[in-house]
């Protein structure tokens, strides 16, 4: 009964006791907001490369592509588990607007926007045709006209709070696209006099998927066109399949049923003109598909995880100081106890018992001081960026709308444990220093 | 007195502390058998090891050498957990420094054996009866109204007697005490001494050490530590 006394009066009447609270406070504070917001950040990411390559992906990285897809479509579409596919074309063009004088090189996704709005969310990202995708190459202001959509930041330019000003309907821009048809050997279609092959375009609506590089360099065209002007030969190529699986089934269990399915394709289209090109096609899950993009973020994520482990050692080495003084001031305490029968177990309770108050105190402080900041952290970023004109993220730049704050509790439990676990491993040694000392040793010295 | 069984014996007590480079012996075979309800006075020279003897009776420290009995039992012989145990229950000390928990109010600085010794559960089962004890020994002590006092807000003579009234929280068998009047002026130790006085003559078997020949007047029998052997 001694110990829970004691704890809670040395809690309360220690003025160091609030220094070592607030050491932990601040600590779990910054972590708690550092790793919601970089959490929140990473975890948007992917759900949006999610988003924009739905959960599997059959391609190859040849600009050559693949023949035979529709054969395989047909196999998905009966497999049960698949619930979108939709064959894309992925290549490189050159953009020239007609009216003014900007030619640049743009990515462009040859899609149809149903089948690619039924396995991915490109229907969302759509500006003007976000409820009808199948008019989404379909020009407002020119209805005959092919039309093409554009990465949002391809074109338009984002304002301080990161908001575009779309206007009340697209503008009425015409284009070229310029590619250059590979034959299923990978030569130029058109030797000899003009390799490449321009079409015009309408434009017709912005793609805004909130992926910078996507929205800054893409541009969406029908599939057929895009065939036309990037691939030539008696098959119809493609560049990759994006798929959805049923909602009962796993991205990585729908994975493997489709390698097995591609795998046994290939092996029956063995025989089959340019069935080479198979080779180089690959089955991947959505986030092996997008690696090269999601991994960086995921390695900040870790390094950023790594320095605030050094923030818990530091919070280890503040407990350790702050208890080694508390414990050296306390030595009388220490020889009293005994003298009137405390245990050395108990004397080590005593202060573990402490450290842990101080651990669960700071740590409940810091969460809730961490929550109630992410609540108001956009507010606040507003407001700074009004009166003083200062952004954490310049949004012209990046494509983030907020500050993603949404707590996750079990991020929060870990961080409480943790941080009490800190606590402790700090008070352990001087908590059994304390627990070793003899009650003659203490007695002794208070006498001289 | 001589009929009263002998509830401490010290048999050719040694023991001694490396101060830097040397070795000091302190006690070099001390011994003394104290009967219930004796009040005994232990005198000697500043340095001469009466409060090392002290602790080593009451299993605050160890011997190198020696037996020391209570109630026929070797307390050389018993295990950690059973010396908390004897020097929560059996034995109570009284020091120089009161030694009071600045933290605690002066009732549960009293109450603070009797906290040790239970649990959580056992406290709160008993904690009426230990309240009611406490609150006894505050009153005996003249302090009824300062028991919500911090010791910090009492006077040096009021420190001891709670300090005494903590060494007597679980009626222990022997009460130890080490220069109780040391830290106070002449009038407010003498005071204690009464207490003490009143508490032998109430069947409390006390030793105390004092370097004061006059204050160990008042003990019935008075050993004096000499080249680290009592006589």
């Amino acid at each position: 009964m001694y110990k829970l006394t004691l704890i809670i009066r040395y809690l309360l009447k220690r003025r160091i006791t609030y220094f070592a609270t607030l050491a932990v406070a601040l600590c779990v504070f910054i972590v708690v907001v550092v790793m919601t917001v970089m959490s929140g950040l990473v975890g948007q990411f992917k759900q949006k490369n999610h988003e924009f390559v739905g959960d599997c992906v059959v391609g190859t990285d040849s600009l050559v592509g693949f023949p035979y897809y529709e054969q395989f479509m047909a196999r998905l579409n009966d497999s049960g588990f698949v619930v979108g596919v939709s064959p894309v074309v992925k290549n490189f063009a050159l953009l020239n607007l007609t009216n003014y004088d900007i030619k640049k090189g743009v990515e462009i996704l040859g899609l149809d926007p149903v089948l690619h709005s039924q396995t991915t969310n490109f229907a969302q990202t759509l500006h003007f045709r976000a409820a009808q995708p199948e008019k989404a190459f379909v020009p407002i202001n020119d209805p005959n006209a092919t039309g093409c959509v554009w990465g949002v930041d391809v074109i338009l330019l984002r304002n301080a709070q990161g908001q575009y000003s779309y206007g009340a309907r697209p503008p009425r821009l015409s284009l070229t696209l310029t590619g250059f048809p590979l034959t299923a050997r990978g030569a130029l279609a058109g030797v000899g006099s003009n390799p490449a092959r321009t079409e015009s375009f309408q434009y017709s609506d912005y793609s805004h998927t909130g992926i910078a590089r996507v929205d800054g360099s893409l541009v969406y065209i029908p599939l057929e066109k895009a065939q036309e002007l990037c691939m030539s030969g008696q098959e119809k190529r493609v560049s990759a399949i994006h798929l959805r699986f049923a909602s009962d089934v796993s991205v990585e269990e729908g994975t493997r049923r489709v390698a097995e399915l591609w795998s046994r394709f290939k092996q029956e289209m063995a025989e089959s003109p340019n069935s080479g090109l198979l080779e180089g096609v690959s089955v991947q899950d959505w986030m092996r598909y997008r690696r090269a993009v999601i991994a960086p973020m995921e390695k900040e994520q870790v390094l950023l995880s790594l320095m605030f482990g050094l923030v818990g050692i530091t919070t280890v080495f503040i407990v350790f100081v702050v208890f080694h003084m508390i414990i050296t001031n306390k030595r009388k305490d220490i020889g009293i106890l005994k003298s009137v029968g405390a245990s050395n177990v108990g004397v080590l309770t005593l202060f573990s018992g402490f450290a842990f108050g101080v651990g669960l105190i700071g740590s409940c402080v810091g969460t809730f001081a961490g929550w109630l900041f992410l609540a108001r952290i956009n507010r606040i970023e507003e407001w700074l960026f009004f009166r003083f004109g200062w952004q954490l993220w310049d949004r012209t730049i990046y494509a983030i709308e907020d500050i993603p704050n949404r707590v996750e509790p079990e991020v929060m439990a870990v961080i409480i444990a943790s941080a009490i676990l800190a606590c402790l491993l700090g008070a352990l040694v001087p908590s059994y220093q304390a627990a070793r000392l003899q009650p003659v040793e203490t007695l002794h010295a208070m006498r001289t | 007195m001589s009929q009263l069984p002998v509830i401490l014996k010290a048999e050719n007590v040694h023991k001694s502390y490396r101060m830097g480079a040397t070795r000091v012996n302190v006690l070099k075979g001390a011994e003394l058998a104290v009967q219930e309800g004796e009040f005994i006075a232990i005198v000697g020279a500043s340095g001469s090891g009466k409060s090392t003897f002290l602790h080593v009776l009451g299993g605050l420290d160890r011997p190198d050498k020696g037996v020391i009995q209570f109630n026929g039992r070797d307390l050389n012989r018993v295990g950690a957990r059973e010396l908390n145990r004897f020097r929560n229950e059996k034995v109570g000390f009284v020091f120089q420094f009161y030694h009071l928990l600045d933290e605690l109010t002066v009732l549960e600085n009293v109450m603070l054996p009797a906290m040790i010794s239970r649990s959580v559960a056992g406290w709160l089962a008993g904690r009426r009866t230990v309240r009611q004890r406490a609150e006894g020994l505050m009153e005996q002590m003249g302090l009824k109204e300062r028991m919500k006092h911090k010791p910090f807000q009492l006077s040096g003579g009021e420190r001891q007697r709670v300090a005494i009234g903590r060494a007597l929280m679980n009626e222990p068998k022997l009460l130890l005490a080490d220069e109780p009047t040391g830290n106070l002026d002449s009038a407010t130790g003498n005071g204690i001494l009464n207490v003490l006085d009143t508490l032998n003559k109430a069947g409390q078997t006390i030793v105390m050490v004092t370097h004061d020949e006059r204050i160990a007047r008042k003990a019935q029998r008075i050993v004096t530590l000499v080249d680290g052997r009592a006589r």
